[in-house]
């Protein structure tokens, strides 16, 4: 019994009440320190620039494959110049950050924890306490200031390029007609659809760099540990930015009235 | 300069520190000594706040520093150089960098300064031409002086080392034994090194304290643990196993 409460109950609420302490610590930090500009530039490589190819080639397939999915059922009742403004819509405010995010989360959310994870079994997070540096500011702060920042910058890319795709696939491929195409894109696509995906490609930012930070600061020691913070931080991100999107997007369009247009 | 009083430990069940007491004066060199496994790490972790004791006093230059918030300590730690048993180098920074990293986070000294201050700890540490290797390129030996370098480089008043010659092969870990002593001899620091190697607890403390059971079983110089009668120092000092210790049970 004691054991079952240990592990169901004790533990989680643990976990939570510690990562709710570590992001709280990053956001009073992010406010009274100056973060290393170095640091924070060699994420943002790390992170904005080298993610790009990936989201790249997500964000084109996703367009091209909602495009094509949309074609065939707006068909069936001569709507075939609505996909595009579906296919529009819905990269703005919903795959374009979601998937972004999702991409971001295994590449950039596996390396943090592994990186932090390291650090810790090899003694280097303590190595740091001793040299008089907060982890937080020294390590977590960058980390999370460059995904905010990288986030909406790689979602926007994705929106662009999964729209474009579907362009040319629901054109040259479908055969819809392109001035109509556009024409309904445009008519139908607001400026807050765009808004609503950055907001959430922000909040996913900063919901990638606390629950990865997290995990690689409080992994077990050894290999097996390290293994399991990478694991860990990758599966709870995307399953965090799932649930919170959803509360996102019902809060976010009642907020900017999406249903006018 | 460290006084502990009546300090506990415990991890989940598993009880390590039961009131152990001590002191060490301003400049004193201290050895503590004790079997794998006897929390001589976690005493160590425990003077310089990296965790928090259960009960007990840790005092740093007549402050408590068992309650403070992890950003006291810092100001708390600035005053400790510790050097970990796997030198815990960072592995993205050169030895330069590694050695630099708390006088380049200070700002308080120009990047020519900080060089020169880098290049009188690897001379200190008799490191020359590695200023720009990774962590990664070096010996076991060498990282262990870099992570000296890195410690004394920004004059701390007390000085930690856990495990100093640990995987060391005989030669390196006398060079590093000689280089303990000369730090301490010519930068008069309070020191404070765990291990379980007798012959590094007789060259670097003046004072050796024998952690076992939790407690401080017996302090005093070399020559008395060396000497004394007592079965369990005697075994240990002269590396004795017994047939019930076969399960290494404290």
């Amino acid at each position: 019994m004691a054991t079952a409460f240990q592990k169901f109950i004790h533990a989680p609420l643990t976990d939570l009440g510690k990562f709710a302490l570590l992001t709280f610590e990053t956001l009073h930090s992010l406010f009274t320190i100056r973060p290393s500009f170095r640091h924070y530039l060699y994420q943002l490589h790390f992170i904005g620039v080298k993610s790009q190819a990936v989201v790249l080639v997500t964000g084109a397939f996703t367009g091209m494959v909602l495009c094509a999915q949309t074609y065939v059922q707006f068909h069936k009742v001569n709507m075939d110049t609505a996909t595009g403004a579906v296919v529009s819509v819905a990269m703005c405010s919903e795959l374009g950050p979601v998937i972004t995010a999702l991409m971001v989360a295994g590449r950039v959310g596996a390396a943090m924890a592994a990186e932090l994870g390291t650090m810790k079994v090899t003694e280097q997070i303590d190595a740091l306490r001793t040299l008089a540096a907060h982890p937080v500011d020294y390590l977590v702060v960058p980390r999370f200031l460059a995904t905010i920042t990288s986030l909406p910058l790689l979602t926007i890319i994705s929106i662009f390029v999964g729209i474009g795709a579907s362009y040319l696939v629901g054109t040259l491929l479908l055969g819809i007609d392109s001035a109509y195409y556009y024409h309904n894109l445009l008519v139908y696509t607001l400026p807050t659809d765009v808004f609503i995906g950055l907001i959430k490609a922000f909040i996913f930012g900063g919901i990638i760099a606390t629950v990865s930070c997290y995990k690689g600061l409080s992994c077990d020691q050894g290999a097996e540990g390290v293994g399991r913070a990478t694991t860990e931080a990758v599966v709870y991100s995307s399953i965090s930015l799932l649930i919170i999107n959803f509360f996102l997007t019902l809060t976010l369009t009642r907020v900017f009235d999406t249903s006018l247009r | 300069m460290i006084v502990i009083e009546g300090l506990h430990k415990s991890f989940d069940s598993h009880s390590v520190l039961k009131g152990v007491e001590f002191h060490i004066d301003r400049g004193d060199s201290a050895a503590i000594i004790g079997r794998s496994g006897c929390g001589k790490s976690v005493l160590l972790k425990l003077i310089i706040g990296l965790i928090r004791p259960d009960r007990g006093e840790v005092r740093i230059g007549g402050k408590i520093i068992n309650d403070l918030s992890e950003r006291e300590l810092m100001t708390i730690r600035r005053k400790f150089g510790m050097v970990f048993q796997g030198a815990a180098l960072f592995d993205s920074l050169t030895v330069a960098e590694n050695i630099g990293f708390v006088l380049s986070r200070e700002k308080t000294l120009t990047p020519g300064a900080i060089s020169r201050k880098v290049d009188q700890a690897l001379e200190m540490v008799e490191l020359h031409g590695t200023r720009d290797k990774k962590p990664a390129e070096l010996s076991g030996g060498m990282r262990k002086r870099v992570g000296l370098a890195r410690a004394l480089v920004y004059e701390p008043e007390i000085i930690l080392y856990d495990e100093p010659t640990t995987g060391l092969d005989p030669v390196v870990a006398d060079s590093i034994d000689k280089l303990i002593q000369k730090v301490s001899r010519q930068l008069e620091i309070t020191s404070v090194a765990v291990t379980h190697d007798m012959r590094t607890a007789g060259r670097v403390g003046q004072k050796i304290l024998m952690l076992h059971n939790g407690i401080i079983y017996i302090q005093g110089d070399a020559d008395k643990l060396f000497k004394s009668t007592d079965p369990v120092v005697h075994r240990f000092v002269n590396g004795i196993s017994d047939p019930k210790d076969a399960t290494f049970k404290n």
